[in-house]
């Protein structure tokens, strides 16, 4: 087959996973009003507490881009990786193993769906806290604020896929991970405060600049809330960028290295592991 | 060759397996649960690699040239329902069909041909959590056949059917694979009527090896020689067991129904002679015999001379 028709067939396999995801959401709306209270229940406590204390106008709006950005994570984590454990249990990995089309289209098209109904939830709960907490927004370098926004969840969404190769192998263990990756992620990357803060332990700003999460969020807040531009976030877009670049084919090839030992050890279509 | 890890110890799927089907045959593989069938059309879909040998499809390596077998491919299994329940019965297909790189119209023209073809084009807009599981089965028939493969793979295709759906899925099959698309098809099933039915050959697989593979003419020609004999017992306690040590016996099957309380005995003797003594063992056990008949070879009877027992009692062990 021809390059160019195989790039023409993964990208409607990619377009048609995207299109189930939005069209799925569409039917059953009611997934958007849980989806964008919980969220808003979990950062209203932390705004009040900051209010409690007396923190900066400021900390409030970190907090709203923090609950805005978890969301992205939560759809990589639950909806993208751990989707794979769901297709595999109902039949469907099965028929997409045996078709011509590359696995990374799938995951593509996952991420895409995923991405614009997470953006509908990430913008209620932005919206939301805006108004509720009239928070001050001083967004001076809007394309900067949107170069990171995109960066940041290129990088999610490649960090993602790795995951899902996970799950493609493992059944119920690998839930056990993405349990792991939730919060550990939410409290290293600092959705609700910044890392940077000189309070913050050596070891956990470590750890934390290993995610890509933390500089996307440090970016944003930056820019959208203490009105800098790009010359004071360059070292984010940098590392951002290098996130990307690295995990995509990093993912690409742990699917590859995850199906080929499935295949060995008899795993890849395994129910009720 | 393909072996499992197990739980205790290594199990052997596959056996020294060497088959090959001729383009445009429908090949059957017969055996019962856990013969190595699925494990067979795993590999040669490029689900799983073997142990040690080699398999090839439409001339392609299973294990080094999977993406070219994808291409030419189709697998359908049976008790599968793959697809999003939330979706209905065509936008499922189309979405099936994007896989395959049909263009949308084209796409659209071929469900609607398939549906109509399978009967439930009725459905075509109900959710497929809402279908039976009858339509969902025809469904999923239509999703393998939309990519109009050049081999399509039918694991159990009317597993969990009842006896309607299933003969016109099979008579559907046939048609496509005689008429329609000229195409090859390696199906595996346990039920004897269906390879009988739809099968040029038939291989039969018991613990992983291929006992013996021929048209089903020609493997039922082969017990020509023997005699097989029928009998009802108003028990279904009735002790078959000295039939494993008789002499002559070639082999037998039995099917107990505890509704009518009866056990029918299906037995492949060398002479007729022999199943005069089976009758008197059975008088011997205070069994009441219902009736006694001679039976035509079926691909049962094979598979009982191969091995000894019927399917049903590897499925009871």
């Amino acid at each position: 087959m021809m390059m160019r028709e195989n790039v023409l067939l993964n990208m409607r396999a990619a377009y048609a996973r995207l299109w189930v995801r939005i069209k799925g959401g569409n039917r059953e709306p009611q997934w958007l009003i849980a989806e964008t209270i919980i969220p808003i229940i979990t950062l209203s406590a932390y705004i009040f507490l900051y209010k409690m204390v007396k923190a900066p106008p400021e900390y409030s709006g970190f907090v709203i881009i923090g609950g805005t950005m978890m969301a992205f994570w939560s759809n990589v984590l639950w909806n993208m990786s751990a989707q794979f454990y769901w297709e595999k249990e109902v039949g469907n990995l099965e028929v997409y193993l045996v078709a011509p089309i590359s696995r990374m289209a799938i995951l593509l098209g996952m991420a895409l769906g995923g991405f614009v109904n997470t953006t509908l939830r990430a913008v209620a709960v932005f919206i939301a806290g805006m108004y509720i907490f009239q928070v001050p927004f001083a967004i001076y370098e809007p394309l900067t604020a949107l170069l990171i926004f995109f960066l940041t969840i290129g990088a999610l969404y490649a960090l993602g896929m790795m995951f899902a190769s996970l799950f493609m192998l493992y059944g119920r263990e690998a839930w056990h991970t993405a349990n792991l990756l939730q919060e550990p992620i939410q409290f290293l990357s600092g959705t609700y405060y910044p890392t940077t803060s000189q309070v913050v332990p050596f070891m956990v700003q470590l750890l934390s600049s290993l995610i890509p999460l933390t500089f996307g969020l440090d970016g944003i807040r930056k820019v959208a809330i203490l009105g800098l531009g790009i010359s004071d976030v360059w070292p984010n877009i940098v590392a951002l960028a290098v996130f990307t670049l690295v995990l995509l084919p990093l993912a690409r090839q742990a699917l590859r290295f995850m199906e080929n030992l499935g295949k060995k050890e008899g795993r890849l279509t395994l129910r009720w592991q | 060759m393909r072996i499992f890890k197990g739980h205790d110890k290594p199990v052997k799927a596959l056996d020294n397996v060497s088959i090959y089907i001729d383009e445009g045959e429908i090949f059957g593989l017969l055996g019962p649960n856990g013969a190595g069938k699925t494990t067979l059309i795993k590999i040669l879909t490029t689900l799983l690699l073997p142990t040690s040998g080699e398999a090839y499809v439409g001339g392609f390596d299973v294990a080094r040239e999977s993406h070219k077998v994808r291409r030419i491919i189709s697998l359908v299994s049976g008790g599968e329902t793959p697809g999003y329940g939330i979706l209905s019965a065509s936008e499922n297909l189309w979405f099936f069909s994007q896989l395959y790189g049909l263009s949308s119209s084209a796409a659209k023209a071929e469900i609607k041909r398939l549906m109509a073809d399978l009967e439930f084009d009725d459905y075509a807009e109900t959710r497929m959590s809402r279908l039976s599981t009858g339509y969902k089965q025809r469904l999923n028939l239509a999703r393998g056949l939309l990519s109009k493969p050049e081999i399509l793979f039918l694991d159990e295709p009317t597993l969990g059917l009842d006896v309607l759906t299933s003969k016109k899925l099979r008579s559907y099959i046939v048609d496509w694979a005689k008429k329609e698309r000229k195409g090859t098809v390696l199906l595996t099933t346990h039920y004897m009527a269906e390879a009988d039915e739809m099968c040029d050959r038939v291989a039969i697989i018991d613990r992983g090896k291929i006992l013996a593979c021929d048209s089903p003419l020609k493997l039922k020609e082969k017990l020509e020689k023997n005699v097989i004999m029928k009998a009802e017992v108003s028990s279904v306690q009735a002790d078959f067991g000295f039939l494993d040590k008789m002499k002559g016996v070639v082999g037998y099957s039995q099917t107990r129904s505890i509704q009518t309380n009866t056990t029918s005995l299906k037995v492949m003797v060398r002479e007729e002679r022999i199943f005069s003594d089976i009758v008197s063992k059975l008088e011997e056990q205070n069994q009441k015999i219902l009736s006694v008949n001679r039976a035509e070879p079926t691909l049962e009877d094979v598979y009982i001379s191969l091995v000894g027992r019927g399917f049903e009692e590897e499925n009871v062990s």
